[in-house]
């Protein structure tokens, strides 16, 4: 599962690097909301694995802190909402420090917490706000889909040496999927198809692979071969994949939990427009979040975010396939 | 709490000599600096530790090699008196490669991470929780090194004063937050920025051991730190400490400070750390003027060679600068 997955990357490094840590709110003896840190505190003490106060801002300056000095610090956040509290830590200190001092400082931090939609938990804890990181220079944005991403990817987000927004999403936690044992580790700015096909590009990540990959095998029932690509990282983002995916397909729907203003997605579509525009046949589909804060009701939560249904109808319009041209297929 | 500690004996020429050359050096180089703020070579925002000479020079001369630093937006002269090259610093005011970030930060981002210097930070606060971190990074390494973060007045007024000294405190770090209580946040004094202006009370609400003391007496801030890193490395940290003092002049070089009394201006004046360090000096060691003025003068031609060096220095090209960000 994802989260053992997680937990597998984090033992694995902090046996193999005394320096790597882990604080936040109830993960150690609790072992976490998730249970990501389950079994930590009993392998490696109260010196390397230690809960928090509630206090993000103050918890998330002290582990910038003490990457600044030379530690891998693993600060839990709970939501990426409460991690708003510790933004200026984050904006104005972790991303910008290897700039200021000229390349002398390095921050190799990582902020692990999860967002996303899942089961009526309301506005200010079901936000993807993975867009505010990627606005940032200096940060490393990383969302993982599958368990063997989230493994290798935090692996090597502990052995860089730039400060890393590690976003999993709160969907994922329990879905299952093979990992590599040992050492398996996933470098920034490395795409993975998901599922190849030629006719279609559908970009996602995180909680929206596992609908994306739903989708296209519906597609494929009618005929459609769509090709899933995960980005895997935000940033450093795999360009060259994407555009060696566009080249194959001519066509792209690029599907984001996030709300549609102002979101990765839009900005992705700029990429492409700008680097691959004669080789587009249709216009790109973004299928995003409504411009809204999630609402409680759990109707109204689905109707918010993507679902599969309408990530079909824009793989649809991108093929230039009218609802009556479908209807008599 | 408040009490200072007793002077356990005399205090030795050489340390004397070494409070009075960081203070003067500190006070060379912020008025000199803003001659060449003046004069137009040295861009961007410029806060001057005059009249605080005595905090930065009293903390760190109690300080060892691997210990840590951080520093604040007025943070030169934490800089002098953890002992940076002053050709570096001027050379970083004057953007140039030769810069302690090669012209990257600036004033207000001076840093020396592989000597324990975090650096300057241009948000106001930002440096306690920095600090707390530095001192959690060298618990989990099992070593003995202190950090000390200076902070301010207004700093302690802002929400990551109180979340990371209880950090600090509960995982009793190794950690002195030294809080340079100059009264004004920019031009707001602190009687309207707290009911309680005695700001080292704020510690003891939560269990810190905190004291008080005259920041404009290097010698005193000296023994007070001393104390206080001697506990921390025993596993008795965090301290604080709240250092009284005031500026010179405005916030920054372009503030001419009009709000700041000129009775409590001259009151702080008449207590200025430089002369105090000067005065322990010749009084407790029995140094001659001929002498001072010989330390004097060397420090001056110190920071004269620094701007000859700065000037002679090159920029940062634009082909550097696109290698070094590629990866961004």
């Amino acid at each position: 599962m994802y989260r053992d997955a997680l937990r597998e990357a984090i033992d694995e490094e902090m046996a193999r690097d005394k320096t790597v840590f882990i604080i936040g709110e109830g993960i150690a003896e609790r072992g976490g909301s998730y249970k990501v840190t389950e079994g930590l505190l009993a392998k490696y003490g109260p010196k390397r694995v230690r809960d928090t106060p509630i206090a993000e801002a103050g918890m998330i300056g002290v582990g910038v802190g003490a990457a600044i000095a030379g530690a891998r610090p693993i600060v839990e956040i709970l939501y990426v909402d409460f991690a708003m509290l510790g933004m200026d830590m984050l904006v104005n200190q972790a991303a910008k420090f290897r700039l200021m001092t000229g390349g002398d400082g390095r921050v190799p931090f990582v902020m692990r917490t999860q967002g996303g939609t899942g089961g009526g938990v309301a506005a200010q804890h079901s936000q993807s706000l993975e867009a505010l990181f990627y606005h940032i220079p200096g940060l490393k944005v990383v969302m993982p889909s599958v368990p063997a991403d989230a493994k290798g990817l935090l692996k090597y987000a502990l052995r860089q040496s730039d400060p890393v927004m590690f976003l999993e999403h709160k969907h994922l936690y329990m879905t299952k999927g093979l990992v590599p044992e040992g050492e398996h580790i996933i470098e920034f700015g490395k795409a993975d198809i998901k599922r190849p096909g030629k006719d279609v590009t559908i970009i996602a990540w995180s909680n929206m692979i596992p609908r994306a990959l739903e989708a296209a095998a519906k597609l494929a029932e009618e005929g459609i071969d769509a090709e899933v690509l995960d980005p895997r990282t935000l940033v450093p983002l795999d360009k060259e994949a994407i555009l060696t995916s566009v080249a194959k397909t001519n066509r792209v729907v690029i599907v984001q939990e996030a709300v549609r203003r102002g979101g990765v997605a839009s900005d992705i579509a700029s990429i492409i427009q700008e680097e691959a525009f004669y080789q587009l046949d249709a216009p790109i589909e973004i299928v995003a979040g409504l411009n809204i804060p999630v609402p409680f009701n759990l109707e109204l939560e689905k109707a918010s975010v993507p679902q599969v249904p309408g990530i079909m109808a824009a793989v649809r319009r991108s093929l230039h396939l009218a609802p009556a041209a479908i209807a008599a297929q | 709490m408040s009490a200072q500690p007793k002077r356990p004996n005399v205090p030795s020429r050489e340390l004397l000599e070494k409070l009075f050359r960081t203070a003067y050096k500190i006070r060379v180089f912020e008025t000199e600096g803003i001659k060449l703020y003046r004069q137009g070579l040295i861009r961007g925002y410029f806060h001057p530790y005059l009249g605080q000479e005595g905090i930065a020079t009293g903390v760190c001369a109690a300080l060892q090699e691997g210990d840590y630093i951080a520093s604040t937006h007025r943070g030169h002269g934490h800089c002098i008196a953890w002992g940076a090259d002053v050709k570096k610093m001027v050379a970083e005011l004057l953007q140039k490669e030769t810069g302690y970030c090669r012209g990257y930060g600036g004033s207000m981002h001076i840093a020396d991470i592989s000597n324990g210097n975090l650096g300057a930070n241009g948000i106001v606060g930002a440096g306690t929780p920095l600090g707390v971190g530095a001192a959690l990074a060298a618990q989990i390494k099992g070593s003995d090194a202190v950090t000390v973060t200076f902070s301010t007045d207004g700093a302690s007024n802002n929400g990551t004063f109180m979340e990371s000294l209880n950090l600090a405190a509960i995982w009793n770090l190794a950690f002195v937050l030294v809080i340079e209580n100059n009264q004004y946040a920019v031009s707001t004094t602190i009687e309207e920025s707290t009911r309680e202006p005695d700001l080292y009370k704020r510690g003891l609400g939560i269990g810190v051991e905190s004291h008080q003391v005259d920041g404009n007496d290097p010698l005193a801030v000296y023994e007070m730190t001393q104390d206080a890193v001697a506990k921390c490395r025993a596993g008795k940290g965090p301290i604080l400490i709240e250092a009284k003092t005031f500026r010179h002049m405005g916030h920054h070089v372009n503030d001419p400070g009009k709000y700041m009394p000129a009775d409590k201006l001259a009151y702080y004046k008449a207590r200025d750390p430089v002369d105090r360090a000067r005065n322990n000096l010749t009084e407790m060691s029995g140094i001659d003027a001929a002498q001072i003025e010989a330390i004097e003068s060397e420090i001056r031609k110190e920071f004269e060679d620094a701007v000859e060096f700065s000037r002679n220095s090159r920029e940062i090209t634009i082909a550097e600068f696109e290698a070094f960000t590629a990866d961004y």
